[in-house]
Formats: structure tokens, C-alpha cells, sequence
């Protein structure tokens, strides 16, 4: 039973939204669909937020290791939270200045919008600026040119790394020079200009990588067909837990 | 020597990849850019429209990828404003209204004569993913009642015909993941024959070039495309060849070139120790 | 209209100018007898209006001839746009519905159900002069269409890979033999759970960072159910941070669930699934913290990811942990291959849930996207040829007819929106 209902509801309204996208009239069914996941999705961040406070107040209580972490968590939390849902420093709209808690938590001046300002962004931002200390270190360390495969993946990724800078202009003016000294360029030019490094790196990124992105993608559309298809008939139910065994 | 530097503690990567990074920025090197044919057409795009033409400006991005995507959202924009397209603004991630108001403040300072609600508008945040995509192809007015500063949308002139998208002239997305360009493709360009252009990260941009010429008309793709793009906008209309505030993405290229040398420095110091140490024979890694 | 100094300035002082001087104009066909700042452009011809195919009935589109004097030409424009207004047929006023930039004659109306309209066009210049207005002569009212013809081609291919999907889910559960390839990330699983029992560490599951709305989060927990039963089976210890309070939810279930059927349920505890934040940095943030601290011997990363993927995979190769990924993101491919042991590449992701399960009925899905995949080859080859063909037959004089139409049929209606027959 307790699987039973939820595996109907599934099903019921997964083939009811597959029928609706070829009916003009259903057409906006699935905006409901999208509507109720919202509002199942936002009464669930009660859930989340129980969750986080639970965890790390244990965390807190039991001392455990790296508590100081868990302590920063929670204070940070509950002050978003108070500055957020108590709207401090948020002006009344102009249109209706008795309105006092009518303004919108967000706009500029807001204590909220300062958290964001000045202590989200710069946090946000150093995260995906790590980004680049990684990359770095997993380049050189895990890329090798251990086979036939990875030492093209190697050529190409020298390519394309000096193709998106201007390195390759400045490689391929010199080239250029170093080879109209020989030959008269107009005989040779309309020949190679494919080969310098930044056209071969847009040659690379449009034809190479767009086919296999292309065949990877058509792998995972399937996937994504049989995957739901398992979903909405009820043949993989793990997600579900368990039942009354 | 090459143990020292098979044994390298990774921070050591870190400090040089910051280096390679910040020395660039605070000597404030530039290069020139050779635009590809690929930014040409997203530059057409917006170019070739008749003044006056109505353009979505989604722009789905958030603080974290502001220093990759913050270029081409202001040249989008800049662009944009300077052929007298009317803008409206919108927003499907929490945190990109205050990337709005960055463009806003391009219009409101660079372009005076632009009037908001008369030449551009701003919907704000729209909530439900790519439901909202779908609402607001359907319908603008269950989604938005009223813009991001309260004023109701049949106050504007902008706004108060307008019932969906499905009527723009183009939608400019700049997008840092999900939802964005690869959704505002499936449900809204190719469903209703919108043109479309987007600039994304430079890890999203191969899984959007599948998509070109067909159901995108062009893809700017990282930092590199968008100082492409601000070279071509600045070839164009010379005022922004002058403006160091309209080449931001010139400006971070110096930062690319010299970090992605390093890494094919990396590379090759990781190759080198990798053959050294096969050669010691069975004693080194495989 | 924006009046931006640099290009209209002087247009706009003309015209200011034009107006102050009843007498004067700057027109190029100015009549001689004085009156408006510039004489209107002439309207737009032959408005037809018609039923938009393929919606609820709730659509019309209406076309025009361009007004003769809406020329490349002319400079400046003589018309700026075109105004659409329409009533209803059985009375009222005409308003204002619309409109489209020069050299678009056409518009796409939202309208009611049910209702008969009837439409006219004016073409507007420079200073607001409207040229007479061009009405349509018969009322039409919106049709409901029951079949969003355009996609036809989509339904029966969807058809026929759903149909194939379950056709061999059926065979294989009638016990036939089925042969699909091993994939090595996934018999990883099992090795490195075993790996963390044996040096006593914990085991760390990570489901993307997107919400129990996306298929690869799905298949994830799918994954994670074998994972726990492993682990339950081997008394190692899992954890399970979450960017979703859905996704906590439904891995606790899927994770009891798991416990009990390995006779464990004992073992369960609620508290090692549970949710950090749905802030994609800060979540990866509290999980690399949980990996240094914790120093997990495995980590999983199964599910929808996006720029943090590198970040977990190297700060977990840093501990020393054995990782296997599985995702069907293509842009974060690459960076799980650099840096895992064992990555699932986009649809062996999906297979996994099936190969996982070992149930033999659900790798018939496996075969059935075989199909799916055999029509998308035969289609990409048949366009390649069709197309190439052409050029190539075209540039030595051949008649081509028949290879246009081909190539055009697959384009634009199997490919297209053009439905069966458009």
C-alpha cells in the first residue's frame, strides 16, 4: 500500500502529461504539474532546514570534531533567516509608504541585500574561483599521455588551450611571417589558414567535439526515455523505499 | 628533481596558478582578439534586427559565475541599447536579480535617453525553473503581475500589450547552468520559432553547439568569446573602443592566456616525470 | 521610441522643426499644400487572416503585403511599424492588439475561443502619421485542433522506442537471454565499498545537486540503493549529504529501505542522510569540509552535476579515496574522467539502475534503447547520404527532385515541426 499509491500517482500523472504535450488544449497541464512540485518542494525545505539544525546542533552538543564549523552553520543560518524574513532595512514602496512591510526583502539597502552583497558574492565567487587551482592540479596530475587516446586528447587539449588566448594569433602571425620569407604567401596561404591555432580550435570545438557531444547526447536522451518509461510503469522502484514486507 | 616534483604538494600548483592569474590583472595587459565566425553571428543577431525590435534579456546566471558571464551580459546589453531595441529583463535564478540590476545600470547611466517601461523593463525573478520558461510562453501575465519594482505591467507601455514571448524578436540568454539556454531552447525558441542567442560558461558551450544554426542562431562561449565580442561591438561603434568599462572581457584575457600556459607547463612537467619514472622501470607508476 | 542623440538627434530636430512651420516639410514626397509634419506612408494590402494551425483555438495569424512604401530604400524609413488591431465580429470598437517592426508582415494573435474576429493594419511612420487603415473583409474564428499535428513524427518515434522499450522488457521477463556489455564503473561498486570496510572508513554518496524532479537524480538514488545494500551487507558506514530536502527525503526512504532488505535494518541511521543547502557552492563547500574531515575511504557521485564536480573529485583524490562517478552532464564528463577511478559516461548512467538492480527483466530496457538508437543512426546515415547526394549530383546537372524532397521530408517534418504531411 505504501508503495502501491505513490507508484499510481507516478504513473497516472506521468502518461496523463505525455498525452497532454500532443493535445493543444493540455498544453499548459504541465505548468500545474510544475506548480504542485513547487509547493511540495517548498513545504520540504521546512524538512531541510529541521534537517541542517538537527545536525549540526548535535554536532554543537557533543563537541564533536570540527564543531567551531557547525557553530558558524547555524549562527549563519538563523541571522539569514531573521534578517531575511524580518525584512531589516527594507523601505516601504513608494506607491503605498503605509504599507511597512509590503517592501521587497531583496531591494538595494536592504540587510539582506548587504548579506548578499557583501558576504554571499565574494564567498559564491571564491568557490568557482577554486575552480581554477583544481583544473590545474588534475591536469597535472592525472593527465597523461598513457596511451594512443590519451595522447590525442593530450595534442588537442594543447591546442585548444592556446587557441582560446592570444597566444595563437600571436603563433600564427609569426609563422606566417617565418614562411611568406621563403614562398610567396599568396600561393600558399588560402591553404593553411585552417591550420592556424585558433581556427583549429573553433574546427575542433564545431566538428569534432559538436558530433560526439551530439551522439553522447542522443545515448542519454535514450537513457532518459527508458529511465522514466521504468519510472512511470512501476519496473525500478528503489526510489520509493520500502513496502510493508 | 623529478622526485621533488612528482612528490610536489599541490598547494605548490595553487600559489602558481594565483599568480598566473593575478600578476595579468593588476598589470592590466590586453591583447587584441581575432573574432570568430561563430561570435560574428551571435553579433549579428542583435545587429541585423530593426530598431526598435523586442528583446528578452534572460539572464540566468548568479554571483559565482559573475566573473565569466558579467562581460557578456553588459555587451548584450550595451549592444542592445545602442541599436534602440526595447529590453526587458527577467530572471530564472533566485540569485540573478541583483545581476539585473548590473545591466540596469548600464542602460540608466550609458543611456539616458532610455525610458524604463517605455524602452525597458525589468520582470525580475521568475520562480518554477523551466516551468517558468513554459509560463511565460504561455502566459507572461500568471507569472509576472506585476515588474520587479511593483509597477503593474498595464502601467507601461512596454508591457501592457504584451500577453507571452512568443512575439519577440529575439531572446538574449546568458546562462551559468539549469535552468537556462539549453531550456529556453526546448521550450521556447524551437517550440515557437523564436531566434535565439546565448553566451554561456566556457564548461557549458560544447553541449550547446549541437543546437546551432538550427534551434540557435549562435553561442558565446566563456571569457574569450566575450572579449571577441566586445572587439567586433567595438569595431562597429568606436564609442567603445574608448570605454574601459565596456572591455571587461578584453581585460580578463590576460589572465587566461598566462593560466593557460601554465597549464600546458603543468602538463608537460606531469608528462615528463610520468615517462622519467616508466623508464626507472617496474618502480615507477603506471 | 528611444530618440538616441547620436543617430536620431537630428531627425528629431526637424521634425520639431517641420512641426513649429505648418508651411514647412522634409519629407521627400511632401504634397505642396502644407498640413501634416510628413504625409503618411501608403497602408498595407490584401490582410488575411487565418485560424493558427495546431493550438487550443485560441490563435490567429494575420498576414499583410507590406505598405509599397516599407522600401530598403528609403532613408530615412518612411514606415517604422505596423499597428494590428482587431474587434469582434459581432460589434464593438477596433483596439489596438499589436505590433510588428517594418518588414514583418505578419502577427500572431492571442484571442478567445469561440469568438469571430475581424482585423486591420495600419502602417505607421515617422512622428506617428498612420496610413489609412487596411481591414479584413470576413470574420474568422479560431478552430480547436484535438492533435498538435506538428508533432506527429515526434509521437510515433516516441512510440516505437517506448513500444520497443517494453517489448523487450516483456521478452527478458519471459526469461530469454539478453547479452549486454559489462561496464567496468560498476563493478567498481562493490570494490570499493569493500575497500572502505576493510581500512573501517566511511562511504560517501553524493546525488548530484539537483531535486527529485530530474531523471539523473533518480537514477541516482537507484544507484544509491545498491550502494547502502552493499554497504548495510559489508557494516561499513555510509553517508549522504544532500543539496534537496526532497532528495533527503527519498534517500532515507531508499536507504532503510535498502538496510532492511540486507537483514540490517539495526543498522540504519536517519542522521547520515540529511541536507546541507541548496546553494550549489555552499553545499560543495560543507561536502569537501565532511571529506577532510572524515577522510571517507569511497565516494560516489551519482546524479545531475554541474561546476563542482572537479572541486569534489580532487579534493577526494586528495584524501586517497577510490571514486566512481556516474553522470549525464556532457560539459562534466571530462573533469570525472580526469579525476575518478570509474566513471559512468551518460548512458551507462541510466543502465546502471538496471544492470544494478539484477533483475533480469529490467535490462530489457537496456535493448529496447538499442532501437531507439538504431533509428537515430539510420537517420543521421540516410540524411548524410540524401544531402551529400544532392550537392554532389546537383553540381554535375542531375535532376534532384526527388533527393530535394527526401532530404526536405526529413528536415523539416520527421526532424522538423512539419508533422506528417505540411
Amino acid at each position: 500500500m505504501k508503495r502501491t499509491v505513490p507508484l499510481f500517482l507516478a504513473a497516472a500523472t506521468g502518461f496523463v502529461l505525455i498525452v497532454a504535450s500532443f493535445v493543444p488544449a493540455a498544453g499548459s497541464w504541465g505548468k500545474y504539474a510544475v506548480d504542485w512540485f513547487n509547493i511540495l518542494a517548498a513545504l520540504a525545505f521546512v524538512l531541510g532546514g529541521g534537517s541542517l539544525l538537527s545536525q549540526h546542533l548535535k554536532k554543537i552538543s557533543d563537541q564533536q570534531a570540527g564543531w567551531g564549523y557547525s557553530l558558524v552553520t547555524v549562527v549563519s543560518f538563523l541571522a539569514t533567516l531573521v534578517v531575511g524574513l524580518g525584512k531589516f532595512g527594507v523601505a516601504p514602496p513608494t506607491l503605498h509608504p503605509d504599507k511597512v512591510w509590503a517592501g521587497d526583502y531583496k531591494e538595494a539597502g536592504s540587510g539582506f541585500s548587504w548579506i548578499f552583497d557583501y558576504l554571499y558574492t565574494p564567498l559564491a565567487a571564491t568557490m568557482f574561483s577554486i575552480l581554477a587551482c583544481f583544473v590545474a592540479s588534475a591536469a597535472f596530475r592525472a593527465f597523461r599521455a598513457k596511451n594512443v587516446e590519451a595522447t590525442i586528447l593530450l595534442v588537442t587539449a594543447f591546442i585548444v588551450l592556446l587557441g582560446r588566448t592570444y597566444a595563437a594569433i600571436w603563433i600564427g602571425d609569426q609563422a606566417d611571417w617565418l614562411a611568406s620569407q621563403v614562398v610567396d604567401p599568396a600561393i600558399w596561404h588560402p591553404y593553411v589558414t585552417g591550420l592556424r591555432l585558433d581556427k583549429l580550435t573553433e574546427t575542433i570545438m564545431d566538428v569534432f567535439n559538436t558530433a560526439g557531444t551530439r551522439a553522447i547526447m542522443i545515448g542519454i536522451a535514450l537513457g532518459i526515455v527508458s529511465t522514466s518509461l521504468k519510472v512511470l510503469l512501476g519496473v525500478d522502484r528503489s526510489y520509493l523505499g520500502s513496502d510493508d514486507r | 628533481m623529478i622526485d621533488v616534483l612528482s612528490n610536489l604538494d599541490r598547494r605548490w600548483v595553487f600559489a602558481a596558478m594565483f599568480v598566473a592569474v593575478g600578476w595579468p590583472i593588476l598589470s592590466g595587459v590586453r591583447f587584441k582578439e581575432e573574432p570568430s565566425e561563430g561570435v560574428r553571428r551571435v553579433f549579428r543577431a542583435i545587429e541585423d534586427l530593426p530598431e526598435g525590435s523586442t528583446v528578452l534579456m534572460a539572464l540566468d546566471y548568479d554571483p559565482s559565475s559573475q566573473g565569466e558571464l558579467q562581460p557578456m551580459a553588459s555587451a548584450f546589453t550595451r549592444h542592445a541599447a545602442e541599436r534602440g531595441h526595447k529590453i526587458y529583463f527577467m530572471t530564472l535564478w533566485p540569485a540573478g536579480s541583483p545581476m539585473i540590476e548590473r545591466s540596469l545600470r548600464i542602460v540608466e547611466q550609458e543611456y539616458p535617453d532610455y525610458v524604463y517601461g517605455e524602452d525597458y523593463v525589468n520582470l525580475g525573478y521568475a520562480p518554477g525553473l523551466e516551468g517558468a520558461i513554459k509560463a511565460v510562453v504561455d502566459d507572461l501575465r500568471g507569472q509576472f503581475a506585476t515588474d520587479a519594482r511593483g509597477n503593474s505591467l498595464d502601467s507601461m507601455p512596454l508591457t501592457e500589450g504584451l500577453r507571452n514571448i512568443q512575439n519577440m524578436d529575439l531572446l538574449v540568454n546568458v546562462s551559468a547552468g539549469d535552468p537556462g539556454a539549453k531550456q529556453w531552447v526546448q521550450y521556447a525558441a524551437t517550440p515557437h520559432d523564436i531566434a535565439m542567442v546565448t553566451g554561456t560558461t566556457g564548461v557549458q558551450a560544447p553541449s550547446l553547439y549541437p543546437y546551432i544554426p538550427e534551434q540557435l542562431d549562435g553561442v558565446l562561449g566563456a571569457i574569450k568569446a566575450a572579449a571577441e565580442y566586445e572587439q567586433v561591438l567595438s569595431v562597429a561603434y568606436p564609442k567603445f573602443a574608448e570605454s574601459v568599462k565596456a572591455q571587461e572581457g578584453l581585460r580578463r584575457m590576460g589572465p587566461q592566456l598566462v593560466a593557460h600556459l601554465l597549464m600546458i607547463g603543468l602538463i608537460v612537467v606531469g608528462n615528463v616525470i610520468y615517462f622519467v619514472e616508466r623508464s626507472r622501470g617496474p618502480g615507477g607508476r603506471r | 521610441m528611444p530618440h538616441h542623440p547620436t543617430r536620431h538627434g537630428l531627425g528629431t530636430l526637424l521634425f520639431a522643426v517641420a512641426a513649429t512651420f505648418p508651411g514647412l516639410s522634409f519629407a521627400d514626397d511632401a504634397p505642396g499644400d502644407a498640413a501634416p509634419p510628413a504625409s503618411p506612408p501608403a497602408p498595407p494590402t490584401d490582410i488575411v487572416v487565418e485560424d493558427r494551425p495546431d493550438d487550443a483555438g485560441d490563435g490567429l495569424v494575420v498576414r499583410w503585403t507590406l505598405s509599397k512604401d516599407d522600401t530598403e530604400d528609403a532613408d530615412p524609413r518612411t514606415v517604422l511599424k505596423y499597428v494590428v488591431e482587431r474587434k469582434p465580429a459581432k460589434g464593438g470598437e477596433f483596439e489596438q492588439v499589436g505590433e510588428s517592426t517594418y518588414k514583418q508582415p505578419e502577427f500572431e494573435d492571442e484571442v478567445d475561443h469561440g469568438t469571430a474576429y475581424l482585423y486591420r493594419v495600419v502602417a505607421v511612420g515617422r512622428g506617428d502619421v498612420r496610413s489609412p487603415a487596411a481591414e479584413s473583409t470576413e470574420a474568422v474564428q479560431p478552430v480547436l485542433q484535438w492533435f498538435n499535428g506538428r508533432r506527429a513524427w515526434f509521437g510515433i518515434l516516441l512510440l516505437v522506442v517506448c513500444g520497443s522499450v517494453v517489448y523487450f522488457i516483456q521478452i527478458a521477463r519471459r526469461g530469454t537471454d539478453l547479452y549486454i556489455r559489462p561496464i567496468a564503473g560498476l563493478e567498481a561498486v562493490d570494490e570499493a565499498v569493500g575497500r572502505a570496510t576493510e581500512m573501517g572508513k566511511s562511504v560517501l554518496f553524493v546525488p548530484g545537486i539537483q531535486d527529485i524532479n530530474d531523471i539523473q537524480t533518480v537514477a541516482g538514488i537507484t544507484v544509491l540503493s545498491r550502494v547502502a545494500r552493499t554497504v548495510a551487507e559489508y557494516d561499513a558506514e555510509l553517508v549522504v549529504p544532500t543539496a534537496r530536502s526532497l532528495v533527503m527525503t527519498t534517500a532515507q526512504e531508499t536507504v532503510e529501505a535498502a538496510y532492511l532488505s540486507a537483514g540490517r535494518p539495526d543498522a540504519y541511521r536517519e542522521d547520515d542522510v540529511y541536507y546541507l543547502t541548496d546553494e550549489q557552492f555552499g553545499y560543495v563547500a560543507g561536502v569537501t569540509g565532511t571529506m577532510v574531515r572524515d577522510e571517507p575511504a569511497a565516494c560516489f557521485y551519482m546524479g545531475a552535476f554541474y561546476a563542482e564536480s572537479l572541486i569534489l573529485a580532487e579534493t577526494a583524490n586528495s584524501i586517497g579515496a577510490i571514486q566512481v562517478a556516474g553522470t549525464a552532464m556532457p560539459s562534466q564528463l571530462p573533469f570525472f574522467v580526469a579525476a575518478c577511478d570509474y566513471t559512468l559516461i551518460g548512458e551507462e548512467f541510466f543502465a546502471a539502475s538496471a544492470y544494478l538492480s539484477g533483475e533480469a527483466h529490467q535490462l530489457g530496457s537496456l535493448k529496447g534503447q538499442d532501437v531507439g538508437k538504431g533509428i537515430g543512426a539510420t537517420l543521421v546515415v540516410l540524411g548524410c547520404l540524401v544531402l551529400t547526394a544532392t550537392t554532389l549530383f546537383t553540381v554535375r546537372g542531375f535532376d534532384v527532385g526527388l533527393l530535394t524532397a527526401i532530404g526536405d521530408y526529413l528536415t523539416q517534418n520527421v526532424l522538423g515541426d512539419g508533422g506528417l504531411s505540411r
